[in-house]
């Protein structure tokens, strides 16, 4: 599902990303590790161009990403993405965080298609008999949009019970929530990959554990997933496929049992020496 | 001090009975007008202007947007407000060949002027909402335009309301200058019933106390507007 060739990103003149070539496929468990400064978390910020990458090509869905003359507006809608600091929209309430992109992008959608429909309207006057073209039917509104987007994200809330937080600001909820309600957000808008930057670095300890059990129900429904993370825990037990990154590359990368039962390269059986005591 | 009373009585005789309250109640409506009016331009200009100036500049037009908002804000920032007022009136609108009233005048020059500095306002307000928003916005598919307009200025006009306020207070005292261009505000008004009289004492104060109340009424207003949008926070 994603292709990742020789990608490379350089800020100024430090080399962050050296040529990296990852396959993922639909419903992998990518989780990524490595030590800080790494280049985990930029290489995780370029599959959705986040920073743009300056070398090499990201296919996702079969086009290329990286090109900067693709709509990558459209591609991010089909790549979830989830933050360390939750970046929840702190001007909307808990359900309007998770309603205002679906509502948006299909409300602009709608408004394109009408649109079109009124120029055909207006150049098949000017053609005749078969050149004329028929406008695509619109059996939609705002009003049924916006409907189904609050049925869809109460149902989304009730999953992680928090029902009762619709109508709240995201400023009242704790750490835990304000990341479950983040993760929801971003499945509002049924993407094909959830891209996870540290999901759980910056909760206090007593609140990773609902984090993770989000994360793994969602693992468990066939979600694809790539994870940037410290929880080697987690990894061992969600994953089915573990890179190591240091200094810019990919050092290895192998199913859980062989990365951390069997590793390779030194470096990371330095890492995981360190990590695992 | 003495005659301070018989000045007072000629003073309500002049504004009651020789309808100098018509005139100031047209300048109390102009200076309101036009400080309202370049208010509402100055934030769509300063919020346009803003945008262009922290758009990322990897490429050419955002490099000569900033460019040309830099050049605008230096110019109007960079010469009083009489001064535009005067070349405007006398020297834009010959050369135009166009015909605009004093009030007219005003507003487009008090939106204009107030456009420059509420950009720098509105800026810091952009720059002072965490760049994470942004992120958010953009990693679930929605544009620069759509992400700033829904989630980054809501929250960045919260954190500039009171500096805004102060803006619009500024804009109020500074009508004072647009009889420059022949229009009536409450200065023009006040001076007209002192100089029927001949007795300037009390219509200036009189000027100066409507002066307050207006700011007075503005603020509270502030207040009750920001504490409003703070619903969202739990600092109130």
């Amino acid at each position: 599902m994603i292709d990742v060739i020789n990608l490379e990103k350089k800020f100024e003149d430090t080399e962050v990303l050296k040529g990296i070539s990852v396959t993922i496929e639909k419903g992998d468990i990518v989780v990524v590790i490595g030590p800080s400064g790494s280049g985990k978390s930029t290489f995780l910020r370029c599959l959705n161009c986040m920073e743009d990458p300056t070398g090499g090509q990201i296919i996702f869905n079969g086009v290329d990403i990286a090109d900067m003359k693709v709509d990558i507006n459209v591609h991010r809608r089909r790549m979830g993405m989830v933050f360390q600091h939750f970046n929840l929209f702190y001007n909307k309430t808990v359900i309007q965080n998770i309603m205002l992109a679906p509502v948006l992008v299909q409300c602009q959608d709608l408004s394109r298609a009408k649109r079109r429909n009124v120029w055909l309207r207006v150049t098949n006057l000017f053609r005749k008999g078969p050149a004329r073209r028929e406008p695509v039917s619109i059996d939609t509104t705002k009003a049924k949009i916006k409907a189904q987007a609050h049925e869809n994200a109460l149902c989304l809330l009730r999953r992680i019970g928090l029902e009762d937080k619709a109508d709240v600001y995201p400023s009242t909820l704790s750490g835990g929530q304000k990341q479950r309600v983040a993760i929801i957000r971003s499945l509002a808008m049924n993407p094909d990959v959830i891209l996870f930057d540290e999901p759980t670095s910056a909760l206090d300890p007593e609140m990773v554990g609902e984090v993770l059990d989000l994360m793994k129900a969602l693992a468990k429904e066939g979600m694809t997933m790539i994870i940037v993370t410290h929880e080697m825990g987690f990894a061992r037990e969600v994953a089915n496929k573990v890179i190591f990154i240091d200094d810019g590359k990919i050092l290895e990368s192998a199913p859980p049992a062989e990365f951390f039962g069997a590793p390779k390269n030194p470096r990371l059986k330095e890492f995981l020496s360190k990590v695992l005591a | 001090m003495g005659n301070f009373p018989q000045k007072v009585d000629r003073f309500i005789e002049s504004f009651i009975h020789q309808n100098g309250y018509v005139r100031v109640l047209e300048g109390l409506q102009n200076t309101l007008l036009i400080a309202v009016a370049g208010l509402v331009i100055g934030i769509l200009i300063g919020t346009l202007i803003a945008t262009a100036r922290v758009i990322p500049k990897y490429k050419v037009l955002p490099r000569i947007l900033n460019g040309f908002c830099s050049f605008y804000v230096g110019l109007f920032r960079g010469t009083p407000m009489v001064v535009q007022l005067l070349v405007f009136y006398y020297v834009m609108l010959p050369l135009l060949g166009a015909r605009m009233t004093g009030v007219q005048v005003s507003i487009l020059v008090f939106g204009l002027n107030s456009g420059a500095y509420i950009s720098e306002i509105m800026r810091s307000g952009i720059l002072s909402v965490d760049h994470g928003q942004m992120e958010a916005g953009r990693a679930v598919g929605l544009s620069f335009g759509t992400t700033m307009v829904k989630i980054v200025i809501p929250q960045a006009v919260k954190n500039i309301l009171p500096t805004l306020g102060n803006e619009f207070i500024a804009l109020v005292k500074e009508t004072s200058v647009v009889s420059f261009v022949g229009a009536t505000d409450l200065y023009v008004a006040f001076n007209y019933m002192g100089s029927n009289t001949y007795e300037f004492m009390v219509p200036y104060l009189v000027m100066a106390l409507i002066y307050i109340l207006l700011v007075l009424i503005i603020s509270a207003g502030i207040k009750i507007m920001e504490r409003s949008l703070r619903k969202s926070d739990r600092r109130h």
